[in-house]
């Protein structure tokens, strides 16, 4: 990026770069990225993206609260996180500069819409003195574009008014960047034509506001030069940029047309689920019903009368649905039905962090119901991953009987990357084979239907819709006697169809595949997640080996079950981290079920893991494993308490039930249960006091 | 739905049944001489006359006493939980048009916790019938009050009284734009019969409420007007097209003053022509309203019957006609097509 080219006529070849439009809510910031995200993944980059925006709908304008980014990372080679920081700023206002500013590093560039920069907006952002004069932002290559001018002059004459005209100075900036980084406009100039058809003089604005900023960039002398990503050398296919909510909607669609089940969604508008229900009322033509129900409760309740139906029942929702949902899919584990829970998931608790990122939700879908409630757990991993994992999880549901949880989260629900399209011949089958006769004899000789005779391999019950006559059958949320599913109080029966229900689903484990490792030769540390730090830890794994260290990655998509060859895996390595955007979640099941000392690396500020941060945390493993590092305090490294253990300590979390401790973005090493007399573990090592943030 | 051996679909004849047919082999166990088993042999007597198959045939419930009732018909049917029976009965209604979906309730049960799906189910009129069993009082939990419980009724949780107004279900289900609302009760089956039948003809969500006698925890809460001996004075027949009088020689009767509210007349003091007519299909149901509070409680003259019954598209067909239009408009579903709907490159 910082490198010049004497030529200014040709574009300065890079191999990647990180871009984030900064505005306030209203600007269309969101729009922008997205259509520059769009013209790259036409061009061919490998690419990612975060869009960043607050909860308010329109908070005040100008304030720091009503800032809304989107940040997108394009690249020539396979690239797996939207970046730690963007090499670019752009930033409409002076709260959109003061809110990012601190993300950017030395030597990034800065493109601010001058206009903006006058006293009262400056004050709004909290700004004493003016930035652009004050000399605070030395550190970066400014670039002050007069936006809010430029678009509304170049307007004047098109009969829109000025106030309108100037809504156009996103499309300002985007041409300005796709000038900047070479990317083609016929796309966006037919792209502007037809979304604004119906309204031309807007359709106007936005053309002549977009081909401003291109011409701008190339003859205002401003810019030393443009440059440019070359396509990625991605594996041949078909393309297309998606959402993981988009993806996860699409296959939805795939699992119901591969199964033959009519797809019903019931739910509830929460963010960041409500896309998939968008997405899916427009694709009716598949027989697709979506219910939006007066409460979380009835959108599940809907999805499994939709389900005792014979269709494909979906909810979906995000963590506070997800408390409300709880009783109904107890009903569904006793009803032993078909049931796709879908959870989105933000930070909590309560509302918390409604349009942030966080994957604090495991225990809950594990646990969070009364009784011995069990059901399997799935979770995506990058935005496209979301229709693959949407299909497994159908598939199991399915295959099982059984209610089934998908965990995605908000980052893969508005990040979108490239995904090559699956060959629908490839799609996993699922086969809903619904029950078609009698199954039982009774004492009187009579041919009849117990819903409780289990498949043997599965355990799965029988699936009967009505309409068949001679299954007629009743079923509720008491207790059933195993066989013949009438009401049965006694406790023997209890036992036994608790432990059935608990044998189906830990079963599950032998139909799924193991655990995938990607692994070098003498990896002595594994890094475990699951969920979206799929693409930071990738990134940091790719880091570390670059710096010519060892490290094995595996990441869960199964998480309850877990793989049945988890345990061993785990038991191959050293050291086993788990980053996770929660407070240590995924470390917590994996040792109560394995008994290994693994390391919980967490960090919950509503944002992906950087990359960054995820090779310092592999790297600290990795000498800890022969040394013993000195920790700096405030340092990232600094919160392994007494440095890398080599006697294995017990947590002192574990005394107040926190296993990953608190404070932002720090490593803590936990170790084996130091056993006392009395069975009870104890303390060993205080761990360091949280300190300090993530260094960059 | 086009796995399922489809009786129906493949013409053949619905068969004849009997009360039998429609009675699983499960124990009723109400307690002796509850109202609940009035309205289940009601219930039961009435199916085989439906014309209906019990393979199409669901009973679904939530939580409460009258919630064990689909156990013991020979249908399809769940037994779900507390006050989510309407939720889940949208979902099964609106992906299978081709059943009958009946949801047994209580007071408890879709006044308190359900409270919100039963009012959302009638408000979209969801193809189900809904019989409301009403007896003023939490019979399962042992005898609190209800919110269908009088003002100052004492119970195991309100020594000193309730403080709180109660719930008219009537009026309720007309202010959540019921289109078909009715009253029985537990004392009358041919009433009960007569009332179910036209519920379950009704298209769209049907609402009755049953006066139903909880023997244990709130004997004879509607003894006054249901009793055999008060009953002609004390019930209001509501039929169609006739002047609202009751009493054992129809000499009571409802007058409709010009301020919109109603009254019990003798017929002698005001002669028959000043008389309501009875109109279940008034698109406004404000008369209706008013009809559902002539009565202030089950001590004072009551109507039951019929009080609305009005046309209204159904949530489910709405949903099964968008299908039928998009795939008309664009063709059927077609994947390949869907995953290429943005904008798709190729890499060679
Ligand atoms: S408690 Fe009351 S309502 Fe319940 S079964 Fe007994 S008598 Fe009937």
């Amino acid at each position: 990026m910082s490198d010049t080219t004497t030529d200014p006529k040709s574009p300065h070849p890079i191999d990647r770069v990180v871009i984030r439009f900064a505005g306030d809510s209203g600007d269309g910031m969101q729009l922008a990225g997205d259509r520059f995200t769009t013209t790259s993944a036409l061009l061919g980059n490998d690419l990612a993206t975060f869009p960043d925006f607050p909860a308010e709908i329109r908070a005040p304008a100008g304030t720091l609260a009503g800032v809304s980014a989107f940040q997108v990372h394009i690249s020539d080679h396979d690239i797996s996180t939207p970046g730690d920081s963007p090499n670019v700023l752009v930033a409409m206002n002076p709260a959109a500069l003061r809110a990012n500013i601190d993300s950017l590093p030395g030597g990034a560039t800065v493109i601010v819409n001058v206009d903006a920069f006058e006293e009262r907006n400056l004050a709004k952002a909290g700004y004493e003195a003016d930035p652009l004069g004050d000399g605070s932002l030395s550190a970066y290559t400014v670039y002050e574009v007069p936006m809010t001018s430029i678009t509304t002059e170049v307007s004047k004459d098109a009969g829109v008014k000025p106030r309108d005209a100037e809504r156009s100075k996103n499309f300002f900036a985007l041409g300005l960047i796709s000038w900047l980084y070479t990317r083609p406009i016929e796309a966006t100039i037919g792209w502007i034509g037809e979304k604004y058809a119906g309204k031309p003089l807007v359709m106007e604005a936005n053309l002549r506001a977009f081909k401003a900023g291109y011409h701008f960039g190339e003859t205002a002398e401003l810019f030393e030069s443009s440059y440019e990503v070359k396509p990625a050398v991605l594996a041949p296919g078909e393309y297309v940029n998606i959402t993981g909510n988009t993806a996860t909607a699409w296959g939805l669609i795939a699992a119901s047309t591969r199964s033959g089940l009519p797809l019903f969604l019931g739910t509830y508008p929460i963010t960041p689920a409500s896309d998939i229900l968008h997405e899916l009322s427009k694709h009716k033509q598949f027989g697709v019903r979506t219910f939006q129900a007066e409460d979380e409760i009835s959108g599940i309740g809907a999805a499994l009368g939709a389900a005792f139906g014979g269709a494909l029942g979906v909810t979906t929702t995000s963590g506070p649905g997800i408390d409300l949902k709880s009783e109904t899919m107890g009903l569904a584990i006793s009803l032993e039905l078909p049931l796709l829970i879908i959870d989105i998931q933000r930070g909590g608790p309560s509302t918390g962090l409604p349009t942030k990122t966080e994957q604090a939700d495991l225990l809950h879908a594990m646990y969070g119901r009364h009784g011995e409630a069990p059901l399997p757990i799935v979770a995506a991993k990058t935005p496209s991953h979301c229709f693959e994992a949407t299909m497994e999880a159908v598939r199991l549901a399915v295959k099982f009987r059984t209610p089934v949880m998908l965990l995605s989260d908000g980052y893969l629900a508005n990040g979108t990357e490239p995904w090559r399209l699956p060959d629908l011949d490839d799609l996993p089958a699922i086969d809903p084979s619904f029950a078609t006769e009698t199954n039982h004899t009774d004492s009187d000789g009579q041919e009849v239907f117990w819903p409780y005779i289990r498949d043997e391999e599965t355990l799965a019950r029988p699936w009967a819709p009505p309409g068949v006559p001679g299954l007629e059958h009743r079923i509720g949320g008491l207790e059933k006697a195993d066989g013949s599913g009438n009401v049965a109080y006694d406790g023997p029966n209890h036992e036994r169809m608790t432990r059935l229900r608990a044998a189906k689903i830990a079963g599950i484990a032998r139909d799924i595949p193991p655990t995938e490792v990607d692994d070098e030769d003498g990896a002595e540390v594994l890094v475990i997640g699951w969920g979206s730090t799929y693409g930071a830890i990738a990134a940091g794994v790719q880091r570390v080996r670059a710096r010519g260290h060892r490290v094995a990655q595996a990441h869960l998509v199964h998480l309850n079950p877990f793989p049945a060859d988890l345990g061993a895996v785990l038991g191959r390595y050293k050291r086993v981290l788990v980053p996770e955007v929660n407070l240590g979640q995924l470390s917590r099941l994996l040792r109560a079920e394995y008994l290994v000392d693994t390391v919980s690396f967490t960090q919950v500020q509503g944002i992906p893991f950087r990359a960054a941060a995820m090779e310092a945390a592999i790297i600290h493993q990795i000498e800890g494993m022969t040394d013993i590092a000195t920790d700096t305090p405030g340092d990232l490294l600094a919160v392994v308490p007494g440095g890398a253990p080599t006697t294995p300590t017990r947590p002192s979390g574990n005394a107040n039930g926190a296993v990953g401790g608190s404070g932002t973005g720090k490593a803590t090493a936990t170790g084996e249960p130091n056993r006392t007399g009395d069975g009870h573990a104890r303390p060993t090592a205080n761990p360091t006091p949280p300190t300090g943030k993530v260094s960059e | 739905m086009t796995d399922l051996a489809h009786a129906e679909e493949a013409g053949v004849p619905v068969p004849l049944t009997t009360r039998k047919d429609w009675s699983s082999d499960q124990e009723v166990r109400w307690c002796p001489g509850c109202g609940d088993y009035s309205i289940l042999s009601a219930v039961q007597m009435l199916m085989p006359d439906l014309g209906v198959r019990r393979e199409s045939t669901v009973f679904l419930s939530g939580i409460g006493c009258a919630a064990r009732f689909p156990y013991y018909m020979n249908t399809y049917g769940m037994h779900s939980i507390h006050g989510r029976a309407p939720a889940i009965a949208t979902g099964l209604a609106t992906t299978r048009p081709d059943l009958d979906v009946w949801v047994v309730t209580g007071d408890g049960d879709s006044l308190s916790i359900g409270g919100n799906h039963l009012i959302h189910a009638l408000r979209r009129n969801v193809n189900i019938t809904i019989l409301l069993f009403n007896n003023q009082i939490y019979g399962l939990t042992k005898g609190q009050y209800s919110p269908t419980s009088e003002v100052a009724k004492v119970t195991k949780s309100t020594p000193f009284g309730s403080l709180e107004q109660p719930f008219n279900p009537l009026s309720l289900a007309l202010g959540a734009e019921a289109t078909f609302v009715a009253r029985t009760h537990d004392m009358d089956r041919k009433h009960m019969i007569e009332t179910f039948r036209r519920a379950h003809a009704h298209g769209g969500a049907s609402f009755v409420e049953i006066y139903q006698n909880c023997n244990v925890f709130n004997d004879g809460a509607f003894e006054e007007i249901t009793g055999k001996e008060h009953r002609s004075d004390m019930l209001i027949p509501l039929v169609h097209g006739e002047p609202i009088r009751f009493g054992a020689e129809a000499e009571h009767g409802v007058v409709l003053h010009r301020d919109g509210s109603v009254e019990v007349v003798e017929v002698a003091d005001v002669g028959e022509p000043a008389l309501l007519v009875h109109d279940e299909h008034r698109d406004n149901p404000g008369l209706a309203f008013q009809l559902s509070r002539l009565s202030r409680g089950p001590y004072e003259p009551t109507p039951i019957g019929v009080f609305r019954d009005v046309e209204r598209p159904e949530y489910g067909a709405g949903m099964s006609r968008q299908i039928e239009e998009s795939k008309a408009k664009r063709g059927p579903g077609d994947l390949h097509a869907l995953l290429r709907s943005g904008s798709s490159w190729t890499v060679d």
